[in-house]
């Protein structure tokens, strides 16, 4: 297929356009408020207000006969509104947990929707069909009009969400701060359940009721990844979320007549897998590699200090494997480290008549193994006088950071020589061991 | 008779529901049920396709299939330390999404209604029956559902120990030589064998109100676990039988009528329960008040 061909054919269908507009900003402005929704651990509240939107819809149209997507709109943020706080008012107020109240609420308005749906179907009013696309979303058959209501009320969310920055900032991270600092929390997390709310209500139609919850969370938890800090980490979510409804939307109008949907939740999901993987710090990849690293330091560390405690309780420098193995078995299983210290220079080995090897440190080496054996000597007799010192030894017994820091190395020297801790071999000077 | 066995149906679903709801509430893994009976979408899907008629042997397994590997993957996300909402939400949805992708992908071949399968549609049920040797044995829900909630009961009475002390205490549960992590697939599996039994006449989505509404009620209402189960299937049973009287009053979907008079149940315990109930215990802090002031 020529891509290009596609992309032009795409283009100049003006409603693909729209569309394309529409799903994009949805994505971008549910990303932003996903991202809050997240680090507040509601992330299944969009699922239980996109259910609880279905009785409002039923409701509003009932009541007022039109299929006015305005109407819809304020009848579904109604109930929503309802949902949030029975979910509030039954964990408050009741032993019942968040979980169960979040799901009693969803099926439980969910089922009465239906109720509402089926009544309305059975009675008179057969103008109802429409109703269940609101629900399942129906991106494609999306007029002009509409997404102009939902341009402008994403937009508003956006706009909104940046002005009370710093107010959603303390809602997600610290409350108890936010309250004793004059910041009435309440009224700001009913305000942020409010958004929330009126995204979820207009995304419903575009994406319908599964995939809303997704869209606002899947980017979230993919940003999350990527950053410490919220304000990047709302920006990255928006722009995820906007090129998975981007993405959604145009593989939908390029072929398989699959509905668009779906298919956002999976660019979504898509994105999730690549940022959990492949992220730098967080990402599986880095914490794999890290890990790595730690481990393939920590056993040579371990060599070095044995090797430094052999020489200096037997005053020998040459040993054979064997004899090494012999005296550390677990060394046997670490076959690669003796071949990489002879690469990076640290030991020199010479195969014997017996066919045993002869090892024996070289000068960078046995002074590695000295820096070695005094660093961890040193962190011995920090721990144990951690609070006659000044400065936390935690974070430098982790293995990250091996600098000690020089103003306490006269302390640790003396106290090294009052244990008899202090290395009896000395630190090798130009001369060839 | 028609009557009847919906009646028996919805009674059924809602009792085996129910029983199995308590544990994921005791667990706090609620949304569980929500996220399993959403994620069972694309096995369902698959086995439809593998075996081409509405068979519920294979689709049974479909779906057990699929509600596991729902599980492995929330656990799994759980472990590279995504949050637990977000390692349900995101499993789920993407679950789904790949079975609503193959329902439109096939669905010129085959004939799966997808409102079906989320809203299901009780009022069918006693017209697809099992004939055997002649005689009509009831409808195949029936049996379908009733042979889930006898798995389900076998099961829990088997295993009512290990279920109790693993939900209450994992760690102790460890610590005493009880696999914690099969027993919490034994309790998915379960879960999924109930939600695909029931799906087809209570629907994929109002399965979670049976599993979790009756549960919550009766968690309510009493401390002991043996009692709580019991009440769980009764709370299910009351709801479905007047769901059903609700229903036909209003000529509304029935699974509908019946999540509503579950849910009212449950504010009717929400409000009045002896223990629990708000009211009651307003009412139990003003008389203290009075023996106080007197």
């Amino acid at each position: 297929m020529d891509l290009l061909q596609t992309m032009n054919q795409f283009l100049d269908n003006p409603n693909a356009f729209w569309v394309l507009a529409g799903t994009t900003i949805l994505g971008l402005c549910s990303g932003v408020l996903g991202s809050f929704a997240f680090l507040r651990k509601r992330g299944l509240m969009g699922d239980v207000l996109a259910h609880a939107a279905l009785p409002g819809i039923c409701l509003a149209f009932l009541l007022t006969g039109s299929k006015n997507p305005i109407l819809f709109l304020i009848g579904a943020t109604i109930t929503g509104l309802v949902a949030s706080l029975c979910i509030q008012w039954i964990t408050k107020y009741s032993r019942i947990k968040e979980d169960t109240a979040l799901s009693i609420v969803l099926s439980v308005f969910f089922g009465a929707g239906i109720v509402l749906l089926t009544f309305i179907q059975h009675s008179e009013n057969g103008n109802q069909s429409g109703l269940d696309k609101f629900l399942f979303g129906q991106s494609a058959a999306m007029v002009r009009d509409d997404l102009l209501v939902m341009g402008i009320v994403a937009t508003a969310l956006i706009v909104v969400c940046t002005i009370l920055f710093k107010e959603l900032k303390l809602l997600c991270f610290d409350i108890a701060y936010g309250k004793s600092i004059g910041f009435p929390m309440g009224k700001i997390d009913f305000m942020f359940m409010f958004l929330l709310v009126v995204a979820v209500v207009i995304g419903l139609q575009a994406a319908g009721v599964v995939l809303m919850a997704a869209l606002l969370i899947t980017p979230a938890a993919a940003a999350r990844y990527w950053t410490e800090r919220l304000d990047r980490m709302v920006i990255i979510s928006a722009v995820l979320g906007a090129l998975s409804g981007g993405l959604g939307t145009f593989i939908s109008a390029i072929g398989y007549r699959l509905s668009t949907g779906p298919l956002i939740v999976l660019s979504a999901t898509t994105f999730f897998l690549i940022s959990m993987l492949f992220a730098p710090k967080r990402g599986l990849l880095a914490r794999w590699i890290r890990r790595m690293r730690t481990r393939r330091q920590v056993v040579e560390d371990q060599w070095f200090e044995n090797i430094f405690t052999l020489s200096e309780r037997t005053g020998c420098n040459q040993w054979t494997d064997k004899e090494l193995y012999a005296q550390y078995p677990a060394l046997s299983k670490q076959r690669k480290l003796l071949s990489r210290l002879v690469k990076q220079g640290y030991i020199i080995m010479e195969l014997q008549a017996n066919g045993e090897y002869q090892i024996s440190l070289t000068q960078t080496g046995w002074n590695k193994a000295y820096e070695t054996i005094l660093y961890k000597r040193m962190l011995e007799v920090w721990m144990m006088h951690e609070n006659e010192i000044d400065g936390v030894v935690q974070q430098y017994a982790n293995g990250m950071n091996r600098e000690i820091p020089k103003e306490v190395v006269p302390q640790l020297q003396s106290l090294l020589k009052k244990h008899n801790r202090m290395p009896t071999l000395p630190r090798l000077g130009e001369e060839v061991l | 008779m028609v009557d009847f066995w919906i009646i028996l149906t919805g009674a059924l679903v809602a009792g085996s529901c129910g029983f199995i709801g308590c544990f994921l509430i005791l667990r706090r893994v609620a949304m569980l049920g929500d996220a399993i009976s959403h994620a069972i979408l694309p096995g369902i899907v698959i086995a439809f396709l593998i075996s081409g008629d509405r068979g519920t042997l294979p689709m049974l397994i479909g779906a057990i299939v699929f509600g596991l590997i729902c599980t492995v993957l929330i656990q799994s996300l759980r472990q590279t330390g995504v949050q637990v909402d977000a390692a349900i939400s995101v499993t789920f949805t993407t679950l789904f999404a790949i079975g609503i992708i193959l329902v439109t992908l096939f669905t010129r071949q085959v004939d799966l209604d997808l409102d079906c399968v989320l809203f299901g549609e009780i009022a069918y049920v006693p017209w697809d029956t099992i004939t055997l040797f002649g005689t009509d044995l009831g409808p195949k829900a029936v049996w379908g559902i009733g042979a889930a909630f006898l798995f389900c009961l076998i099961m829990v009475t088997l295993f009512y120990k290990q279920l109790k002390i693993t939900s209450f205490d994992p760690a102790m549960a460890a610590a005493i030589g009880i696999p914690v992590a099969a027993i919490h697939y034994l309790l998915m599996g379960m879960i999924s064998v109930t939600t695909v039994a029931s799906f087809e006449s209570v629907g994929a989505i109002l399965v979670v109100a049976m599993l979790i509404v009756p549960g919550a009620t009766a968690y309510l209402l009493t401390d002991r676990l043996s009692v709580m189960l019991g009440l769980a299937t009764l709370v299910g049973v009351v709801s479905s039988i007047l769901g059903y009287y609700l229903a036909v009053l209003l000529d509304a979907n029935i699974a509908g009528c019946m999540t509503i008079i579950a849910g009212l149940l449950f504010v009717m315990a929400f409000l009045f329960s002896p223990k629990h109930g708000i009211l009651t215990r307003k009412w139990i802090q003003r008389r203290v008040k009075a023996s106080l002031q007197s």
